[in-house]
């Protein structure tokens, strides 16, 4: 059964690209699918790397609420961004490769990740309330510090950062995008291998290293898989606080079983959908009136709601 | 065998256990026995390498536990803790199945379908067998969860007070089944347990444990005296013999 939902889910999938690139399409064809199939790759590949690592975010914490966006992982990168052109200066960080930019702040993320809650993930499934009152405060931490930073950065270099920062799904960071996919490429594939894994390790610590995985190590692992996708995806699209949320409950309502084999695709798959379906009826029918974020965000935040009334919290 | 020596552990500054050494025999059942805080779970959690010790090693069938890798040591020894929260949605039967991953890592054959149905049953778990484990009382996952380690097949099987949330039926079933394996199948079945009458009829061994020490580790028979258990737990215990059995008058 869950091969029939997956195969739904793709054509569905399928259904949606065809419509995004066709429809309303007038003139030189080869411009439009160019134009229009890059910017579709890029909603794909941002999609699939939220969704996926809000799955393995839960997984490790074990529960179904928390999402990396929620404990200040992006913010973490905007902090590391911010902080990166502070040091530098408007010009130097001008002056860098982006994609060599890219790859410093992805190393200092995922250092940064796999120290800061690497030591908190101890006691994450028996307390979740210390996990969301540290993801509060980690937040507040990281945004104050990167606006404190902001002020101190001279305004005209400031833009620089900010046109990085504020990218949204309408003004994806294309230039980034060759690098970023070979990124979440390899991340994705990282995460795949360690499916059968994944399962053990979402029974908690004790039955994980029962049935011998080797769990703090892998969560580790898990962490700086997690932190790879994170900083892709923020660095093409910006912060999405609820979209990966959205993502996981679909998929938890969607497929049945616990299988990780099955809810690693089924989150690309939905999170794909829900993206190019939205964009598509954003730009041909709303013709851009409102920005997609916003209502993923709304859609996002109404799911979080329904999940903590209905007490779904483990 | 399990070799304990001189094994430490604290935590922070307050020390669990001070320089345990210990051997527990290879195809016998062995209750360890004590008063609260006396270091019982963190032994049994150190032998299963769930936490390291501060000093001292630990070797299960001649495996240093410190050493091995983890997933060699989940096909020779076993644990099951208390309170375990576990966040995926599974079936009972799934969760059972968990008890083959360290054979098959995810890939189960036919041989394991049979195993797991074989561990359902011996569990009573049969009916439940399809349901949800949030379906299930407080005992039904509690057998549950042991039907996963029961499948899991070590010839070591570590118990952290197994007859929580079991009636009276369950918990003979399952120490008739334990004491079954130790006798017939060679394994090593080790629980912590608070009824020390649960002990005196079905343990071979016991391990009496006090203040972050060893108190007494002999054969059961010898445990039982007066004496020796009204000092463990610091409480006045008599012993009776019951149709051959001592039983331990302790109200």
């Amino acid at each position: 059964m869950p091969a029939r939902r997956l195969l739904v889910m793709a054509a569905v999938l399928l259904v949606a690209c065809a419509a995004y690139l066709s429809w309303g399409a007038r003139g030189d064809w080869a411009f439009i699918l160019s134009f229009r199939g890059t910017k579709l790759a890029a909603l794909i590949v941002t999609g699939t790397a939220i969704a996926v690592s809000t799955k393995l975010f839960q997984t490790i914490s074990g529960n179904r609420i928390l999402t990396p966006s929620i404990m200040g992982f992006d913010a973490l990168f905007v902090l590391l961004e911010t902080t990166l052109l502070f040091a530098l200066g408007g010009f130097g960080y001008t002056m860098l490769d982006p994609a060599i930019r890219f790859a410093v702040t992805l190393v200092l993320m995922t250092l940064a990740a796999i120290l800061l809650f690497g030591t908190l993930m101890h006691g994450a499934r028996r307390d979740l309330h210390r996990m969301i009152l540290v993801g509060i405060i980690f937040g507040v931490l990281f945004r104050s510090l990167s606006s404190l930073l902001a002020r101190m950065i001279d305004p005209n270099e400031y833009a620089v950062l900010q046109a990085n920062l504020f990218a949204s799904f309408n003004q994806i960071e294309l230039d980034l995008l060759g690098i970023s996919t070979v990124l979440i490429v390899v991340a994705l594939f990282a995460a795949w291998r360690l499916r059968d894994t994944l399962d053990a390790m979402e029974l908690g610590r004790e039955i994980a290293i029962n049935l011998g995985i080797d769990y703090d190590r892998h969560v580790l692992v898990v962490l700086g898989i997690i932190a790879v996708l994170v900083s892709v995806a923020t660095a093409l699209v910006g912060p999405v606080v609820f979209f990966g949320l959205l993502i996981t409950s679909l998929a938890y309502q969607i497929m049945p079983g616990f299988r990780h084999r099955d809810h690693l695709i089924a989150n690309g798959l939905l999170a794909g959908i829900v993206l190019v379906a939205g964009q598509t009826l954003m730009e041909r029918v709303f013709h851009l009136h409102t920005p997609l974020s916003v209502i993923i965000e709304m859609l996002g935040g109404l799911a979080f709601l329904i999940l903590i009334l209905r007490g779904h919290t483990r | 065998m399990i070799e304990i020596d001189r094994i430490g552990f604290a935590i922070g500054k307050s020390e669990i256990l001070n320089e345990v050494s210990a051997q527990l025999p290879r195809g016998k059942m062995t209750a360890i026995i004590g008063p609260n805080g006396a270091g019982k779970s963190t032994l049994l959690s150190l032998i299963a390498r769930l936490i390291s010790p501060a000093s001292g090693t630990i070797r299960v069938d001649g495996h240093d536990v410190q050493q091995t890798a983890s997933d060699t040591l989940a096909r020779i020894l076993a644990v099951l803790r208390q309170e375990n929260v576990i966040a995926s949605r599974l079936r009972v039967r799934e969760l059972v199945g968990f008890g083959r991953f360290p054979h098959t890592r995810g890939q189960p054959d036919a041989q394991d379908g049979e195993k797991i149905q074989w561990a359902l049953d011996l569990m009573a778990l049969s009916p439940f067998a399809d349901r949800f484990l949030d379906q299930l009382s407080g005992g039904q996952r509690q057998r549950a969860l042991i039907a996963m380690i029961l499948c899991q097949d070590t010839d070591y099987i570590l118990l952290d007070e197994p007859l929580n949330n079991l009636d009276l039926f369950h918990s003979r079933k399952l120490m008739q089944v334990l004491q079954d394996m130790a006798h017939r199948l060679g394994k090593t079945p080790v629980l912590v347990i608070h009824d020390i009458n649960y002990a005196a009829k079905y343990a071979d061994n016991i391990l009496a444990m006090k203040q972050g020490g060893v108190f007494a580790n002999s054969p059961t028979q010898a445990i039982f005296e007066d004496n020796l258990l009204s000092a463990l737990f610091d409480t006045p215990i008599r012993i009776h013999q019951i149709e051959g059995q001592p039983f331990a008058m302790h109200h």
